[in-house]
């Protein structure tokens, strides 16, 4: 029993951190149409801000103020992976959009830069972030154990996802951007600044990345390749989720999460991912667009 | 005149004999390293053929052309441990504690099945995938995304059983092949000759079939799938058709790398080599068959030259090349080529405006 409970705390713990991952990915695929394949270095990114937060924070203030580098990191992985996101948009992704294949392709290279421009600055080896001291240990729940940190992603991206959807379904700015989403020209002649949104959301997405990534150092060492473990995995949410509305992306994530914790529970490592992917297809013949899409009557 | 003679110096047939006379002259003047180099390329180039059947014509984007390579490189290779160890088990099966030859290794004794299961087995995953993901209409994006997750669950599932597939540090230490000396310099250039006919085939089988009705189908589909099912084709079926030979393709091209290469891990198949072959037929230009082979033997050789002195420069020129193909070369080298030829064209017309006028007649 209680190791049915761990696996499942297991399993909305990774759900927690691919629905922080994916829903930058749903939004811009859903909006624009660009499969965003630098969205794994935006993650990365974050998590080299908060490795750099810390040492700041090691070097200039008293010790007894480190824990708090934490908190502020959240914000500035934020605003790094955001700014990012906005250069990428403004300089390469908007050249590319109705071209989703060609786009995954272009930030395919712009990730491989960015790879190895963590790599040149920070070195090929694993860097390892220290957790703030509030954050070790664990709340005892019966026999079990649940680590702070894991609780502390999960309520990160239930924050993270009241404030998306506060975001998009109570703000004026955010409404707009799903008019885009649903209908582009219809928007566009309505008055919507589509590069405007476009732009906008973009780095929301990004942001997001980057506060997954500081999420991502509470559970082991950093390098330049973190990105890439999380991604393809992230893209798997997307494709099972939908890109129709919030509730596709927060379903595929905590399912995912939860079948992938109770196979490799189950089975190992290995075989556990291929029956992943085998049940992925199989939902796919069920849903072939994935769980939630928007409806629309024109074709392609 | 004189644009008749650029004309016919440019014609496909003679750029493409030309090409074929240096590579079968290729021996007499090629170190022996330098021809196992170069083999090496022509076997990611017949790969990108095959890769070009898929995406230049068909439109759809495999991101897991790695894994169909990698199964027909593994079939081989594991046909070449079994004859290196001369009928015992292979060393990293011993060390697991393996007693008997398992199951799956016991077809890859013989080698003419080794072969054809190396082309046969890629070929029935890529049926299999196609027939379950274009059979209902899946997003074109999605399937691109399935391929890479394919080559994710492939690749650990490699790593993972290592007691059956040598793990991390993949198959190699071969000795024979069908009796031969593997390392011999005959071998090796008989093999790169098998290359090189294999590529020849590969070419003039793709160009037949995009030649005819099939190749105007392909491109309809890619063009406008909901047209041609309103007209009464299927897309799915030559989706399906048009990925399992591309896969069976890459099978070959497996083999005929492992014969050369003389070694198959993991790493060679995984996410990063199976994307770069997709920017082998990018840069070479898509839709056009023998700018995928242009580019894969491009990008290999600059890789080979560049990556071992400045291996990260090349991290970034990969990545640049990446963005400049897709946003200022989307027709790739062949489309450049294109545009120089009309250019070309163009300055002759000023000269004598009476030859465009013959050109338009005939």
């Amino acid at each position: 029993m209680s190791e049915l409970m761990l696996t499942l705390f297991n399993g909305a713990s990774l759900g927690s951190i691919l629905l922080l991952i994916a829903l930058g990915l749903a939004i811009t695929f859903g909006l624009m149409n660009v499969i965003n394949m630098a969205h794994g270095e935006l993650i990365m990114i974050g998590a080299y801000v908060t490795y750099v937060m810390q040492n700041l924070f090691i070097s200039y203030l008293p010790s007894q103020y480190f824990d708090f580098y934490f908190i502020l990191a959240i914000p500035v992985a934020l605003l790094v992976a955001a700014g990012f996101g906005m250069i990428m948009e403004f300089s390469l992704i908007r050249f590319l959009y109705k071209r989703p294949l060609d786009s995954l392709l272009a930030t395919w290279g712009v990730g491989l830069m960015l790879q190895q421009l963590a790599r040149s600055i920070f070195g090929a080896p694993n860097v390892g972030v220290k957790s703030p001291s509030f954050l070790n240990g664990g709340l005892e729940v019966g026999t079990l154990l649940l680590p702070y940190s894991r609780l502390f992603i999960l309520g990160l991206s239930i924050t993270c996802l009241i404030g998306i959807y506060y975001y998009f379904y109570r703000t004026a700015s955010g409404r707009r951007v799903r008019a885009v989403m649903q209908n582009r020209q219809m928007a566009e002649c309505l008055g919507v600044s589509t590069r405007k949104v476009d732009l906008l959301t973009f780095a929301i997405g990004s942001g997001f990345a980057g506060v997954a990534g500081c999420a991502i150092t509470l559970l082991g060492a950093i390098g330049p390749a973190l990105g890439t473990s999380y991604i393809i995995d992230a893209f798997m949410v997307v494709v099972v989720g939908g890109v129709g509305a919030l509730f596709g992306a927060v379903a595929g994530a905590f399912g995912i999460g939860f079948f992938n914790t109770a196979f490799e529970y189950l089975t190992n490592a290995s075989i556990g991912k291929v029956l992943i992917f085998l049940l992925i297809i199989a939902f796919l013949q069920w849903r072939p667009s994935g769980l939630v899409t928007s409806r629309s009557r024109s074709l392609d | 005149m004189q644009n008749r003679i650029y004309q016919s110096v440019f014609s496909r047939k003679i750029v493409f004999s030309l090409i074929l006379l240096i590579l079968l002259l290729a021996p007499l003047f090629l170190s022996d390293f330098r021809l196992n180099l170069l083999g090496k390329f022509l076997a990611f180039a017949i790969l990108a053929i095959g890769l070009d059947l898929l995406w230049g014509y068909t439109g759809v984007l495999s991101l897991g052309h790695g894994i169909f390579f990698g199964l027909g490189a593994y079939a081989m290779a594991m046909y070449l441990k079994l004859e290196a160890t001369g009928g015992k088990l292979p060393d990293f099966m011993a060390w697991s504690g393996i007693q008997e030859l398992p199951l799956i290794w016991i077809p890859f004794q013989y080698p003419i099945l080794a072969i054809i299961l190396g082309i046969l087995i890629p070929a029935c995953l890529a049926l299999f995938l196609g027939y379950l993901t274009f059979r209902n209409r899946i997003n074109g994006v999605y399937f691109t995304i399935l391929s890479q997750a394919l080559v994710l669950v492939i690749v650990t599932l490699f790593i993972g059983q290592q007691n059956l597939t040598g793990g991390t540090s993949g198959l190699t230490n071969f000795s024979t092949f069908f009796g031969f000396q593997i390392n011999s310099a005959t071998t090796q250039t008989v093999i790169y000759f098998v290359t090189v006919v294999a590529l020849v085939l590969v070419f003039l089988g793709c160009k037949k079939l995009v030649k005819g009705r099939l190749g105007r189908v392909l491109v309809g589909v890619r063009d406008g799938e909901n047209r041609m099912r309103f007209l009464g084709y299927n897309p799915s079926t030559y989706k399906t058709f048009v990925y399992t030979i591309s896969g069976a393709i890459a099978g070959l091209a497996g083999m005929l790398f492992v014969l050369q290469v003389g070694i198959i891990s993991p790493t060679m198949i995984g996410i990063v080599p199976s994307i770069e072959m997709v920017l082998w037929v990018a840069l070479g230009g898509r839709g056009t068959l023998i700018g995928p082979v242009i580019g894969a033997v491009f990008i290999n050789a600059a890789k080979t030259g560049f990556s071992e002195s400045y291996p990260d420069y090349w991290t970034y020129f990969l990545g640049a090349l990446f963005v400049i193909v897709v946003v200022f070369l989307p027709k790739g080298i062949m489309g450049l080529v294109e545009k120089l030829k009309e250019r070309w064209n163009k300055v002759d017309v000023k000269e004598s405006s009476s030859v465009e006028i013959e050109k338009n007649y005939s």
